[in-house]
């Protein structure tokens, strides 16, 4: 089931085409990374998703019914330019975000007091939003988007600001919202926190989608049939195997080597040959990092 | 709607609890009485030189009351020509006071001809001194009718309580040898005094619409806020947030300097008498009375209430007007000093409007005054000058009709541009750039 899909999506600036017929879909309580490089129609997908802007053709689908005024309550969205109004007491600022999303007083009162709790800064409940650190802004625009239980999440660049420690806390509770079910669009140019967290990724470059599909699978279709050995010996001699080797780093107890398999020979062939003449330890098939894909997807 | 409402209330609530805005609004009103009333009080110390009155009394009933004070004296003539005293005035005789017939019977046939507007305690020490003999006259009368009832009780106790009621037309011997009503200077000072209001208002509140439009888009709040409300609905909460902050304002200073004026004309009029009385009762308390609503009589006779009307009624068209322009500034550019480019074109219109109406104060049917009350742009500050003249209902209305079709185009092209505006940043965009976006979907 897709949560959210988008058909032939195009959207025309004044002089330039930002995205082009963009067909994605988002599977129900799902990670999906929306990657690309800048300029490539992000941010303006993201903008339709949330009833933002409006497309010149095509459409959005939530949950298999056309994307209507009051689904927007249903989606929270963290823009990657984002603020808060700086003469504002912090809690008065919450508050007042998730009244605007539909939530009466009293439930946002109770909803903000828990995450204020949980992100540890009710002491700040009754300070000005200027007095507040970049990262403090950033967990107050966090709370703010998650606040009214919204099904649909969308971040742009959630990590960003984020010291190591506040990153690892916003990646944990995406992984429990996950885990609630709730279907979340990430994106961001952090390729670790794609493979850490993303199920499937759509890739954007200029103004169309290149790449679709789970991380493991793009991986897979990615891969250059690199293969990693640890061997058990001093040396290793390539002179009798003629391999093309990739790296080769002697180690006191063992050899670590990389070899490109060459095309017309089956990766039993390669495991057997080298069998033969050395004691494996360990021995797996390298697979191209998320951050390779994309490279290698938009220079293509 | 109900987003409307949360964003409207934040609007408000967040600029009438500021610091500054309570300070203006309770010492403003202060500021301005001080700015009218302390050089009036100044000019009534220094002078020193004594103003003869000649005094007209073809009744014969009432030249005899007029005594002489430190700073007038009466000069009595029983029956002369108005005319053949006239071309003292100004050189030897400072008014002319002339009664026509028996003021009990008729209390307006008495009229004041001075070549300046005459000083206020002039006109109610004449009207206080008429008046009390007039009171006697009537009860005087009342006292041989022959049987006492309870009407005639009735009576006696309204002239004691609320005396009598005189009506002293003021005129000015002006230069070229024309007499005017003097109620016209009143009324030109209301019509001024609401023209710069209405212009200080709506240059104050609608470019702090444009700074709010601005902080939101420099402090990038816009985009969380537009996941959450139409942008339209963000304009229009601001626009009338921030006006109903301006009436707030405005009804303030409106009751604030109804009670200092009061207060304030008590002493002026009669400033003698006033210390005394304060002195006596201790306070303010001892300051009620017939004084007060003397002072207060030729001002009441300004339709306030239609001139208050209307000029809420073109204080919101005009703010809305040009609010929604200024905010349509804020959306389009990134920084205050990209706002100069469009800024300039507004302010001279509102500068021309400005100084439109006050020529008009000089000639308030003329035609640049018809023509700037009728146009839009120029009509919220331009009528406000001749509503205390008396404008006809159909220029009022014409001139209504056409400021709000205005603003209702105004505020949509406003609302089409905003809402790509707040999102674009970068380059300054062109006026062509602006209308190209209010074709976008």
């Amino acid at each position: 089931m897709h949560y959210v899909e988008t058909k032939d999506v195009v959207k025309q600036f004044s002089q330039h085409l930002a995205l082009n017929k963009v067909n994605i879909q988002v599977p129900q309580g799902s990670v999906f990374g929306l990657l690309g490089p800048n300029g490539a129609g992000k941010t303006t997908l993201i903008r339709i998703i949330t009833r933002i802007t409006a497309p010149d053709s095509g459409e959005v689908l939530l949950n298999g019914r056309p994307l209507s005024r009051e689904d927007i309550y249903k989606i929270g969205y963290l823009p990657e330019e984002r603020g808060l109004y700086k003469k504002m007491k912090v809690g008065e600022q919450a508050m007042y975000l998730a009244r605007l999303k539909g939530m009466s007083r009293d439930q946002a009162h109770i909803e903000i007091t828990k995450w204020f709790k949980k992100f540890d800064i009710m002491t700040w409940y009754n300070r000005k939003v200027e007095e507040l650190s970049k990262g403090m802004q950033q967990k107050v625009q966090f709370i703010s988007t998650i606040i009214h239980n919204p099904d649909l999440l969308i971040f742009d660049e959630p990590f960003s600001g984020f010291d190591p420690v506040n990153a690892e806390l916003i990646k944990q509770e995406m992984l429990k919202l996950k885990a609630e079910g709730k279907t979340i669009i990430l994106s961001t140019h952090n390729m670790e926190s794609v493979e850490a967290l993303c199920d499937e990724i759509a890739l954007i470059n200029k103004s169309e989608v290149v790449l679709q599909g789970s991380v493991y699978d793009l991986r897979n279709q990615h891969k250059k049939d690199i293969y990693k050995f640890r061997l058990l010996c001093n040396t290793f001699d390539n002179d009798s195997l003629n391999l093309e080797v990739l790296s080769n780093i002697r180690y006191n107890e063992y050899t670590d080597v990389r070899i490109k398999k060459p095309t017309d020979m089956e990766q039993s062939q390669l495991i057997k040959l080298m069998l033969d003449r050395y004691q494996i330890a360990a021995f797996e098939e390298e697979l191209p990092t998320m951050n390779e894909v994309f490279i290698e997807t938009v220079t293509q | 709607m109900n987003a409307l409402k949360i964003i409207i209330s934040r609007e408000y609530i967040s600029r009438v609890t500021k610091k500054s805005f309570i300070l203006l609004t309770i010492f403003m009103p202060f500021l301005f009485m001080a700015l009218v009333f302390v050089p009036y009080w100044l000019s009534t110390i220094k002078d020193s030189g004594v103003r003869k009155i000649v005094v007209i009394d073809e009744s014969g009933l009432y030249a005899s009351e007029f005594e002489s004070t430190v700073n007038y004296e009466y000069e009595l003539i029983g029956e002369a020509n108005v005319t053949d005293q006239q071309p003292r005035l100004g050189k030897d005789i400072y008014a002319i006071l002339q009664i026509t017939k028996d003021l009990s019977q008729d209390p307006k046939a008495v009229s004041l001809l001075s070549e300046k507007q005459a000083p206020m305690d002039l006109l109610y020490s004449i009207e206080r001194t008429l008046s009390e003999k007039v009171s006697e006259q009537k009860l005087e009368a009342l006292s041989h009718s022959d049987n006492v009832d309870s009407k005639t009780i009735d009576q006696v106790k309204e002239i004691i309580e609320s005396g009598s009621k005189i009506s002293l037309s003021t005129m000015r011997w002006g230069d070229d040898g024309t007499i005017s009503e003097t109620s016209t200077v009143v009324a030109s000072i209301v019509g001024g005094g609401f023209t710069v209001l209405i212009f200080m208002f709506i240059m104050i509140y609608g470019s702090m619409v444009m700074q709010a439009v601005m902080e939101e888009k420099r402090s990038r709040i816009v985009e969380v806020m537009i996941s959450s409300v139409k942008p339209v609905y963000m304009l229009i909460g601001k626009i009338i947030g921030i006006g109903l902050v301006g009436i707030t304002q405005l009804a303030f200073w409106g009751i604030m300097l109804g009670i200092l004026f009061t207060i304030a004309s008590t002493f002026l009029t009669n400033p003698e008498q006033a210390s005394q009385m304060a002195a006596a009762s201790g306070g303010i308390g001892g300051m009620e009375g017939m004084d007060i609503e003397g002072a207060l009589a030729s001002i009441m006779s300004v339709n306030w209430f239609e001139i208050i009307f209307y000029f809420l009624v073109y204080f919101i068209g005009g703010f809305v007007m040009f609010a929604s322009i200024f905010a349509t500034i804020g959306s389009a550019v990134d920084n205050e000093e990209d706002t100069q480019q469009f800024m300039t074109p507004i302010t001279i219109i509102l500068m021309f409007a400005f100084y439109a109406g006050f020529y008009s104060v000089n000639n308030p049917d003329g035609p640049l005054a018809f023509w700037c009350s009728l146009i839009p742009i120029t009509s919220p500050i331009v009528m406000m000058v001749r509503l205390p003249f008396g404008v006809p209902l159909w220029e009022k209305l014409l001139s209504v009709a056409l400021l709000y079709g205005t603003f209702i185009l105004t505020s949509i092209m406003a609302a089409k541009i905003y809402r790509v505006g707040i999102l674009m940043y970068g380059k300054k965009p062109s006026i062509k750039e602006l209308i190209k976006w209010m074709k976008y979907k």
